[in-house]
Protein backbone atom coordinates (compact mmCIF):
# COMPACT_ATOMS: atom_id res chain seq x y z
CA UNK A 1 0.00 0.00 0.00
CA UNK A 2 1.06 3.59 -0.60
CA UNK A 3 0.88 5.60 2.61
CA UNK A 4 0.61 9.35 3.10
CA UNK A 5 1.57 10.01 6.70
CA UNK A 6 0.33 13.31 8.08
CA UNK A 7 1.91 14.22 11.39
CA UNK A 8 5.56 13.48 12.08
CA UNK A 9 5.62 13.24 15.87
CA UNK A 10 6.54 10.03 17.68
CA UNK A 11 3.74 8.00 16.05
CA UNK A 12 3.91 9.41 12.50
CA UNK A 13 7.71 9.07 12.40
CA UNK A 14 7.54 5.49 13.65
CA UNK A 15 4.91 4.59 11.03
CA UNK A 16 7.11 6.05 8.29
CA UNK A 17 10.18 4.22 9.62
CA UNK A 18 8.45 0.83 9.95
CA UNK A 19 6.29 0.96 6.81
CA UNK A 20 8.98 -0.56 4.57
CA UNK A 21 9.38 -3.54 6.90
CA UNK A 22 5.64 -4.23 6.50
CA UNK A 23 5.85 -4.03 2.72
CA UNK A 24 4.36 -0.57 2.26
CA UNK A 25 5.65 2.56 0.53
CA UNK A 26 5.54 6.01 2.10
CA UNK A 27 4.64 8.41 -0.70
CA UNK A 28 4.27 11.44 1.56
CA UNK A 29 5.25 12.50 5.06
CA UNK A 30 4.06 15.84 6.37
CA UNK A 31 4.25 17.89 9.54
CA UNK A 32 2.81 21.32 10.31
CA UNK A 33 5.78 23.07 8.63
CA UNK A 34 6.13 21.18 5.35
CA UNK A 35 6.11 17.87 3.52
CA UNK A 36 8.24 15.37 1.65
CA UNK A 37 6.33 13.95 -1.32
CA UNK A 38 7.43 11.37 -3.90
CA UNK A 39 5.03 9.06 -5.77
CA UNK A 40 7.79 6.41 -5.90
CA UNK A 41 8.45 6.56 -2.17
CA UNK A 42 10.17 9.25 -0.15
CA UNK A 43 13.53 8.94 1.56
CA UNK A 44 12.15 8.44 5.09
CA UNK A 45 15.50 8.58 6.89
CA UNK A 46 16.43 11.74 5.02
CA UNK A 47 13.12 13.41 5.87
CA UNK A 48 13.41 12.53 9.56
CA UNK A 49 17.03 13.68 9.71
CA UNK A 50 15.93 16.91 8.12
CA UNK A 51 13.17 17.29 10.71
CA UNK A 52 15.68 16.90 13.50
CA UNK A 53 18.05 19.47 11.99
CA UNK A 54 15.64 22.00 10.52
CA UNK A 55 12.32 21.32 12.25
CA UNK A 56 10.34 20.11 9.23
CA UNK A 57 10.38 16.95 7.14
CA UNK A 58 10.43 18.72 3.78
CA UNK A 59 9.98 21.86 1.76
CA UNK A 60 6.80 21.01 -0.14
CA UNK A 61 3.59 22.57 1.18
CA UNK A 62 1.77 20.29 3.67
CA UNK A 63 -1.25 20.31 1.34
CA UNK A 64 0.78 18.48 -1.33
CA UNK A 65 0.92 15.43 0.91
CA UNK A 66 -2.88 15.23 0.85
CA UNK A 67 -3.07 15.87 -2.88
CA UNK A 68 -0.41 13.35 -3.95
CA UNK A 69 -0.93 9.69 -4.82
CA UNK A 70 -1.65 7.32 -1.91
CA UNK A 71 -3.97 4.45 -0.95
CA UNK A 72 -4.11 5.11 2.78
CA UNK A 73 -3.92 8.37 4.68
CA UNK A 74 -2.35 7.85 8.10
CA UNK A 75 -3.66 10.69 10.29
CA UNK A 76 -1.18 11.13 13.14
CA UNK A 77 -1.40 14.84 13.92
CA UNK A 78 -1.90 15.81 17.58
CA UNK A 79 -5.36 15.14 19.06
CA UNK A 80 -7.45 18.31 19.20
CA UNK A 81 -10.81 18.79 20.87
CA UNK A 82 -13.97 20.54 19.67
CA UNK A 83 -13.85 20.69 15.85
CA UNK A 84 -10.93 18.20 15.85
CA UNK A 85 -9.11 20.21 13.18
CA UNK A 86 -6.89 19.92 11.26
CA UNK A 87 -7.28 16.14 11.63
CA UNK A 88 -10.94 16.05 10.64
CA UNK A 89 -10.22 18.03 7.44
CA UNK A 90 -7.50 15.54 6.49
CA UNK A 91 -9.94 12.63 7.00
CA UNK A 92 -12.53 14.38 4.84
CA UNK A 93 -10.00 15.13 2.07
CA UNK A 94 -8.90 11.48 1.91
CA UNK A 95 -12.42 10.02 1.93
CA UNK A 96 -13.65 12.48 -0.70
CA UNK A 97 -11.05 11.12 -3.07
CA UNK A 98 -12.01 7.54 -2.14
CA UNK A 99 -8.84 6.77 -0.20
CA UNK A 100 -8.68 4.83 3.06
CA UNK A 101 -7.94 6.49 6.40
CA UNK A 102 -6.10 5.03 9.38
CA UNK A 103 -6.32 7.20 12.46
CA UNK A 104 -3.87 7.56 15.32
CA UNK A 105 -5.41 10.95 16.15
CA UNK A 106 -8.33 10.53 18.56
CA UNK A 107 -9.98 13.91 17.86
CA UNK A 108 -12.05 13.12 14.74
CA UNK A 109 -13.59 9.94 16.19
CA UNK A 110 -14.02 11.24 19.74
CA UNK A 111 -15.60 14.56 18.77
CA UNK A 112 -17.13 14.04 15.29
CA UNK A 113 -17.72 10.29 15.01
CA UNK A 114 -21.06 10.64 13.24
CA UNK A 115 -19.62 12.86 10.53
CA UNK A 116 -16.60 10.60 10.00
CA UNK A 117 -18.89 7.57 9.52
CA UNK A 118 -21.20 9.59 7.23
CA UNK A 119 -18.24 10.59 5.03
CA UNK A 120 -17.10 6.97 5.01
CA UNK A 121 -20.52 5.79 3.77
CA UNK A 122 -20.24 8.16 0.80
CA UNK A 123 -16.71 7.02 0.02
CA UNK A 124 -15.09 3.94 -1.46
CA UNK A 125 -12.47 4.39 1.26
CA UNK A 126 -12.74 2.92 4.74
CA UNK A 127 -11.78 4.29 8.17
CA UNK A 128 -9.83 2.24 10.74
CA UNK A 129 -8.95 3.47 14.21
CA UNK A 130 -7.29 0.73 16.26
CA UNK A 131 -4.44 3.04 17.28
CA UNK A 132 -6.78 5.56 18.91
CA UNK A 133 -7.59 3.26 21.85
CA UNK A 134 -4.84 1.66 23.90
CA UNK A 135 -1.76 2.02 21.67
CA UNK A 136 -0.51 -1.43 20.68
CA UNK A 137 -3.37 -3.31 22.32
CA UNK A 138 -5.85 -4.89 19.88
CA UNK A 139 -8.99 -3.55 21.57
CA UNK A 140 -11.15 -2.31 18.70
CA UNK A 141 -10.29 -5.21 16.41
CA UNK A 142 -11.24 -7.63 19.20
CA UNK A 143 -14.56 -5.83 19.60
CA UNK A 144 -15.07 -6.02 15.84
CA UNK A 145 -14.26 -9.75 15.85
CA UNK A 146 -16.59 -10.51 18.76
CA UNK A 147 -19.27 -8.15 17.40
CA UNK A 148 -20.01 -4.95 19.33
CA UNK A 149 -23.48 -6.26 20.24
CA UNK A 150 -21.86 -9.12 22.17
CA UNK A 151 -19.83 -6.79 24.41
CA UNK A 152 -21.74 -5.64 27.47
CA UNK A 153 -19.19 -3.32 29.02
CA UNK A 154 -15.60 -2.15 28.71
CA UNK A 155 -13.41 -0.83 31.49
CA UNK A 156 -9.77 -0.41 32.26
CA UNK A 157 -6.65 1.65 32.63
CA UNK A 158 -6.23 3.76 29.51
CA UNK A 159 -3.66 6.34 30.50
CA UNK A 160 -0.09 5.30 31.24
CA UNK A 161 0.94 8.60 32.84
CA UNK A 162 -1.84 8.58 35.43
CA UNK A 163 -1.20 4.90 36.09
CA UNK A 164 2.50 5.50 36.56
CA UNK A 165 1.78 8.25 39.08
CA UNK A 166 -0.75 6.17 41.07
CA UNK A 167 1.28 2.97 41.07
CA UNK A 168 4.46 4.82 42.15
CA UNK A 169 2.57 6.62 44.90
CA UNK A 170 1.17 3.32 46.14
CA UNK A 171 4.45 1.42 45.94
CA UNK A 172 6.75 4.07 47.42
CA UNK A 173 4.42 5.99 49.70
CA UNK A 174 5.36 9.20 47.93
CA UNK A 175 3.21 12.29 47.43
CA UNK A 176 1.46 13.27 44.22
CA UNK A 177 3.68 16.26 43.38
CA UNK A 178 6.86 14.29 44.02
CA UNK A 179 5.89 11.42 41.73
CA UNK A 180 4.58 13.74 39.04
CA UNK A 181 7.91 15.61 38.97
CA UNK A 182 9.71 12.27 38.71
CA UNK A 183 7.43 11.24 35.82
CA UNK A 184 8.23 14.51 34.06
CA UNK A 185 11.98 13.90 34.49
CA UNK A 186 11.57 10.43 32.99
CA UNK A 187 9.56 11.78 30.06
CA UNK A 188 6.52 9.76 31.17
CA UNK A 189 4.55 12.94 31.88
CA UNK A 190 4.48 16.08 29.78
CA UNK A 191 5.49 19.50 31.09
CA UNK A 192 1.76 20.26 31.15
CA UNK A 193 0.29 16.97 32.39
CA UNK A 194 -3.35 18.18 32.50
CA UNK A 195 -4.54 16.06 29.59
CA UNK A 196 -3.39 12.90 31.37
CA UNK A 197 -3.94 13.58 35.09
CA UNK A 198 -7.31 15.25 34.65
CA UNK A 199 -8.60 12.18 32.85
CA UNK A 200 -9.22 13.81 29.45
CA UNK A 201 -7.06 11.39 27.49
CA UNK A 202 -8.64 8.32 29.12
CA UNK A 203 -12.08 9.85 28.56
CA UNK A 204 -11.45 10.36 24.83
CA UNK A 205 -10.56 6.68 24.51
CA UNK A 206 -13.71 5.71 26.40
CA UNK A 207 -15.79 7.96 24.15
CA UNK A 208 -14.34 6.18 21.12
CA UNK A 209 -15.09 2.80 22.75
CA UNK A 210 -18.68 3.93 23.37
CA UNK A 211 -19.03 5.10 19.75
CA UNK A 212 -17.87 1.73 18.50
CA UNK A 213 -19.87 -0.32 21.05
CA UNK A 214 -23.16 1.51 20.66
CA UNK A 215 -22.73 2.80 17.09
CA UNK A 216 -24.01 6.27 17.86
CA UNK A 217 -22.20 9.54 18.41
CA UNK A 218 -20.85 10.31 21.84
CA UNK A 219 -18.46 13.20 22.41
CA UNK A 220 -16.23 14.20 25.30
CA UNK A 221 -19.07 16.23 26.79
CA UNK A 222 -21.06 13.00 27.31
CA UNK A 223 -18.42 11.59 29.66
CA UNK A 224 -18.36 12.08 33.45
CA UNK A 225 -14.68 12.76 34.05
CA UNK A 226 -12.72 13.09 37.27
CA UNK A 227 -8.93 13.13 37.38
CA UNK A 228 -6.28 12.21 39.91
CA UNK A 229 -4.70 15.63 40.43
CA UNK A 230 -3.61 16.18 44.06
CA UNK A 231 -4.90 12.80 45.22
CA UNK A 232 -3.48 12.45 48.75
CA UNK A 233 -1.04 9.63 49.45
CA UNK A 234 -3.09 8.78 52.55
CA UNK A 235 -5.93 7.61 50.29
CA UNK A 236 -3.63 5.05 48.68
CA UNK A 237 -2.32 3.94 52.08
CA UNK A 238 -5.81 3.34 53.42
CA UNK A 239 -6.72 1.44 50.28
CA UNK A 240 -3.60 -0.75 50.63
CA UNK A 241 -4.43 -1.58 54.28
CA UNK A 242 -7.62 -3.12 52.97
CA UNK A 243 -5.99 -5.09 50.13
CA UNK A 244 -7.03 -2.53 47.55
CA UNK A 245 -5.45 0.14 45.45
CA UNK A 246 -6.58 3.15 43.43
CA UNK A 247 -6.37 3.44 39.66
CA UNK A 248 -7.76 5.89 37.14
CA UNK A 249 -10.43 3.69 35.57
CA UNK A 250 -12.40 4.40 32.43
CA UNK A 251 -15.71 2.64 32.13
CA UNK A 252 -18.25 2.26 29.33
CA UNK A 253 -21.38 0.56 30.52
CA UNK A 254 -25.15 0.81 29.99
CA UNK A 255 -24.68 3.66 27.55
CA UNK A 256 -22.73 5.79 30.03
CA UNK A 257 -19.09 6.86 30.02
CA UNK A 258 -17.27 7.44 33.27
CA UNK A 259 -13.64 8.12 34.13
CA UNK A 260 -12.33 8.56 37.65
CA UNK A 261 -10.12 7.20 40.41
CA UNK A 262 -11.63 3.93 41.68
CA UNK A 263 -10.88 1.37 44.37
CA UNK A 264 -9.88 -1.96 42.89
CA UNK A 265 -8.39 -5.16 44.35
CA UNK A 266 -4.65 -4.69 44.83
CA UNK A 267 -3.78 -7.92 43.06
CA UNK A 268 -6.62 -7.92 40.53
CA UNK A 269 -6.14 -7.88 36.78
CA UNK A 270 -6.86 -4.18 36.48
CA UNK A 271 -4.14 -3.15 38.95
CA UNK A 272 -1.43 -2.88 36.29
CA UNK A 273 1.69 -0.97 37.29
CA UNK A 274 3.84 1.68 35.63
CA UNK A 275 2.77 2.91 32.22
CA UNK A 276 1.07 -0.38 31.30
CA UNK A 277 -2.54 -0.24 30.14
CA UNK A 278 -5.35 -2.77 30.31
CA UNK A 279 -8.84 -3.06 28.89
CA UNK A 280 -11.33 -5.56 30.24
CA UNK A 281 -14.26 -6.48 28.03
CA UNK A 282 -17.38 -7.96 29.59
CA UNK A 283 -18.61 -10.32 26.90
CA UNK A 284 -22.05 -11.80 26.49
CA UNK A 285 -21.00 -15.42 26.06
CA UNK A 286 -17.37 -15.59 27.14
CA UNK A 287 -17.07 -13.84 30.49
CA UNK A 288 -14.34 -11.32 31.04
CA UNK A 289 -11.59 -10.78 28.50
CA UNK A 290 -8.50 -8.80 29.50
CA UNK A 291 -6.20 -7.18 26.97
CA UNK A 292 -3.07 -5.64 28.41
CA UNK A 293 0.02 -4.02 26.96
CA UNK A 294 1.68 -0.78 26.03
CA UNK A 295 -0.92 1.90 25.56
CA UNK A 296 1.30 4.62 24.13
CA UNK A 297 4.64 5.27 22.46
CA UNK A 298 5.79 5.72 18.85
CA UNK A 299 6.61 2.18 17.68
CA UNK A 300 3.84 0.71 19.86
CA UNK A 301 1.11 2.90 18.37
CA UNK A 302 2.65 2.56 14.90
CA UNK A 303 2.22 -1.21 15.27
CA UNK A 304 -1.53 -0.71 15.64
CA UNK A 305 -1.58 1.69 12.67
CA UNK A 306 0.25 -0.82 10.50
CA UNK A 307 -2.11 -3.60 11.64
CA UNK A 308 -4.99 -1.47 10.31
CA UNK A 309 -3.12 -0.87 7.04
CA UNK A 310 -2.67 -4.63 6.83
CA UNK A 311 -6.44 -5.14 7.21
CA UNK A 312 -7.07 -2.70 4.38
CA UNK A 313 -4.55 -4.49 2.19
CA UNK A 314 -6.39 -7.83 2.50
CA UNK B 1 -33.04 -0.74 64.02
CA UNK B 2 -35.33 1.97 65.32
CA UNK B 3 -37.97 1.75 62.65
CA UNK B 4 -40.10 -1.39 62.88
CA UNK B 5 -41.80 -0.78 59.51
CA UNK B 6 -38.57 -0.83 57.55
CA UNK B 7 -37.73 -3.87 55.42
CA UNK B 8 -34.64 -5.74 56.48
CA UNK B 9 -32.85 -8.84 55.28
CA UNK B 10 -32.85 -11.97 57.42
CA UNK B 11 -31.38 -15.40 57.11
CA UNK B 12 -33.09 -18.35 58.73
CA UNK B 13 -31.55 -21.79 59.03
CA UNK B 14 -34.02 -24.62 59.22
CA UNK B 15 -33.73 -28.37 59.48
CA UNK B 16 -36.33 -30.34 57.62
CA UNK B 17 -37.36 -33.96 57.76
CA UNK B 18 -36.56 -35.70 54.46
CA UNK B 19 -40.16 -36.13 53.33
CA UNK B 20 -42.05 -34.92 50.23
CA UNK B 21 -43.82 -31.58 50.75
CA UNK B 22 -41.70 -30.64 53.72
CA UNK B 23 -39.96 -27.70 52.01
CA UNK B 24 -43.24 -26.22 50.83
CA UNK B 25 -44.69 -26.60 54.34
CA UNK B 26 -41.68 -24.69 55.70
CA UNK B 27 -41.93 -21.85 53.21
CA UNK B 28 -45.67 -21.21 53.45
CA UNK B 29 -45.52 -19.42 56.84
CA UNK B 30 -43.01 -16.95 55.40
CA UNK B 31 -45.25 -15.88 52.54
CA UNK B 32 -48.38 -16.06 54.71
CA UNK B 33 -46.98 -13.48 57.11
CA UNK B 34 -45.72 -10.96 54.57
CA UNK B 35 -42.11 -12.05 54.28
CA UNK B 36 -40.46 -11.69 50.88
CA UNK B 37 -38.41 -14.75 49.94
CA UNK B 38 -35.05 -13.80 48.46
CA UNK B 39 -33.32 -17.14 48.14
CA UNK B 40 -33.48 -20.72 49.34
CA UNK B 41 -30.44 -22.93 49.72
CA UNK B 42 -31.61 -26.48 50.03
CA UNK B 43 -28.67 -28.75 50.87
CA UNK B 44 -30.30 -32.03 49.87
CA UNK B 45 -27.06 -33.97 49.78
CA UNK B 46 -25.94 -32.76 53.15
CA UNK B 47 -27.75 -34.54 55.99
CA UNK B 48 -27.33 -33.40 59.59
CA UNK B 49 -26.32 -35.90 62.31
CA UNK B 50 -30.00 -36.09 63.21
CA UNK B 51 -30.83 -37.20 59.69
CA UNK B 52 -32.43 -33.92 58.67
CA UNK B 53 -31.76 -31.68 55.69
CA UNK B 54 -30.44 -28.17 56.34
CA UNK B 55 -32.11 -25.33 54.46
CA UNK B 56 -31.01 -21.72 54.47
CA UNK B 57 -33.64 -19.15 53.62
CA UNK B 58 -32.97 -15.48 52.89
CA UNK B 59 -35.93 -13.17 53.19
CA UNK B 60 -36.93 -9.58 53.56
CA UNK B 61 -39.44 -8.52 56.16
CA UNK B 62 -40.08 -5.85 58.76
CA UNK B 63 -38.84 -6.81 62.25
CA UNK B 64 -42.44 -7.43 63.41
CA UNK B 65 -43.26 -9.60 60.42
CA UNK B 66 -40.08 -11.53 60.96
CA UNK B 67 -40.94 -12.37 64.57
CA UNK B 68 -44.35 -13.61 63.44
CA UNK B 69 -42.76 -15.75 60.73
CA UNK B 70 -40.38 -17.42 63.19
CA UNK B 71 -43.21 -18.08 65.64
CA UNK B 72 -45.32 -19.55 62.85
CA UNK B 73 -42.48 -21.82 61.71
CA UNK B 74 -41.97 -23.11 65.21
CA UNK B 75 -45.74 -23.50 65.62
CA UNK B 76 -45.68 -25.80 62.55
CA UNK B 77 -43.12 -27.96 64.30
CA UNK B 78 -40.32 -26.91 61.99
CA UNK B 79 -36.88 -26.99 63.50
CA UNK B 80 -35.53 -23.41 63.38
CA UNK B 81 -31.80 -23.62 64.06
CA UNK B 82 -30.94 -19.96 63.80
CA UNK B 83 -33.04 -16.87 63.35
CA UNK B 84 -33.24 -13.25 64.33
CA UNK B 85 -29.62 -12.46 63.69
CA UNK B 86 -29.90 -9.67 61.22
CA UNK B 87 -27.67 -10.20 58.26
CA UNK B 88 -26.46 -7.40 56.12
CA UNK B 89 -26.02 -8.79 52.68
CA UNK B 90 -23.96 -6.22 50.81
CA UNK B 91 -20.72 -4.55 51.62
CA UNK B 92 -19.47 -1.28 50.27
CA UNK B 93 -16.05 0.25 50.83
CA UNK B 94 -15.25 3.82 49.80
CA UNK B 95 -12.34 6.16 50.46
CA UNK B 96 -13.19 9.77 51.20
CA UNK B 97 -10.58 12.52 50.94
CA UNK B 98 -10.63 16.23 51.68
CA UNK B 99 -11.10 18.35 54.78
CA UNK B 100 -12.76 15.48 56.59
CA UNK B 101 -12.12 16.61 60.14
CA UNK B 102 -13.07 20.24 59.54
CA UNK B 103 -16.30 19.19 57.90
CA UNK B 104 -17.30 17.01 60.87
CA UNK B 105 -16.57 13.42 59.96
CA UNK B 106 -18.94 11.94 62.52
CA UNK B 107 -21.78 14.02 61.11
CA UNK B 108 -20.85 12.76 57.62
CA UNK B 109 -21.01 9.16 58.79
CA UNK B 110 -24.23 9.65 60.73
CA UNK B 111 -25.93 11.10 57.71
CA UNK B 112 -24.80 8.22 55.54
CA UNK B 113 -26.07 5.71 58.11
CA UNK B 114 -29.40 7.35 58.80
CA UNK B 115 -30.26 8.06 55.18
CA UNK B 116 -29.55 4.56 53.95
CA UNK B 117 -30.06 2.19 56.87
CA UNK B 118 -26.50 1.09 56.26
CA UNK B 119 -24.18 0.30 59.09
CA UNK B 120 -20.61 1.61 59.31
CA UNK B 121 -18.67 -1.57 60.01
CA UNK B 122 -15.19 -0.17 59.86
CA UNK B 123 -13.55 3.23 59.69
CA UNK B 124 -9.90 4.11 59.18
CA UNK B 125 -8.77 7.71 59.22
CA UNK B 126 -5.41 9.01 58.06
CA UNK B 127 -4.71 12.68 58.72
CA UNK B 128 -0.97 13.15 58.18
CA UNK B 129 -1.37 16.90 57.86
CA UNK B 130 -3.32 17.28 61.11
CA UNK B 131 -6.92 18.33 61.59
CA UNK B 132 -6.68 21.36 59.34
CA UNK B 133 -5.20 19.57 56.34
CA UNK B 134 -6.32 17.08 53.73
CA UNK B 135 -7.10 13.71 55.20
CA UNK B 136 -8.49 10.41 54.00
CA UNK B 137 -10.90 7.93 55.46
CA UNK B 138 -11.74 4.41 54.42
CA UNK B 139 -15.30 3.50 55.31
CA UNK B 140 -16.80 0.05 55.09
CA UNK B 141 -20.57 -0.09 55.11
CA UNK B 142 -22.88 -3.04 55.40
CA UNK B 143 -26.22 -2.60 53.67
CA UNK B 144 -29.35 -4.60 53.01
CA UNK B 145 -29.67 -6.49 49.77
CA UNK B 146 -29.67 -3.99 46.92
CA UNK B 147 -28.83 -1.16 49.32
CA UNK B 148 -25.29 -0.44 48.15
CA UNK B 149 -26.38 1.71 45.20
CA UNK B 150 -28.56 3.98 47.26
CA UNK B 151 -25.90 4.20 49.97
CA UNK B 152 -23.43 5.30 47.31
CA UNK B 153 -25.89 7.88 46.05
CA UNK B 154 -26.17 9.37 49.55
CA UNK B 155 -22.41 9.36 50.01
CA UNK B 156 -22.03 11.32 46.77
CA UNK B 157 -24.58 13.90 47.89
CA UNK B 158 -23.02 14.43 51.31
CA UNK B 159 -19.53 14.56 49.82
CA UNK B 160 -20.60 17.04 47.19
CA UNK B 161 -22.07 19.31 49.83
CA UNK B 162 -18.94 19.15 51.99
CA UNK B 163 -16.54 19.38 49.04
CA UNK B 164 -15.08 15.93 49.70
CA UNK B 165 -13.81 13.53 47.09
CA UNK B 166 -15.28 10.02 46.94
CA UNK B 167 -13.20 7.19 45.56
CA UNK B 168 -15.76 4.56 44.75
CA UNK B 169 -15.14 0.86 44.32
CA UNK B 170 -15.18 -0.60 40.85
CA UNK B 171 -17.47 -3.57 40.92
CA UNK B 172 -16.28 -5.63 38.00
CA UNK B 173 -18.92 -7.70 36.35
CA UNK B 174 -21.68 -6.14 38.43
CA UNK B 175 -25.14 -6.97 37.24
CA UNK B 176 -23.71 -9.52 34.84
Amino acid sequence: MRLAVVGAGAVGSAVAELAGEYGHTVTALADSGGAAVDPDGIDVDGALTRKEAEGTVGTAPTADALAGPYDVLVEATPTTLGDAEPGFGHVRAALERDCHVVLANKGPVAERYGEVRALERESAGEVYLEATVGGAMPVLSTIADFGAEHIEAARGVLNGTANFVLSRMAAEGLGYEHVLAEAQDLGVAEADPSFDVEGTDAALKCVILANVLYDREYTLSDAAVEGIRDLPGSALELAAEDGRTIRLIGEVKNGAIRVGPRLIPEHGALAVTGTRNIVELETEHAGLLDISGRGAGGPETATAVLADVGRLAE
Amino acid sequence: MSDSTELRSYTVRLELVDRPGELLRALSPIADHGGNLLSIFHERGNVTPRGQIPVEVDMEATPDQFDTVVDALRGEGINVIQAGAEQYTEELTVVLTGHLVNTDLSNTLERIQSATGANVDDLSLSAPEGDEGISSARVRLATNAGGADSALETIREVADEKDLRVIEPLTAGEGA
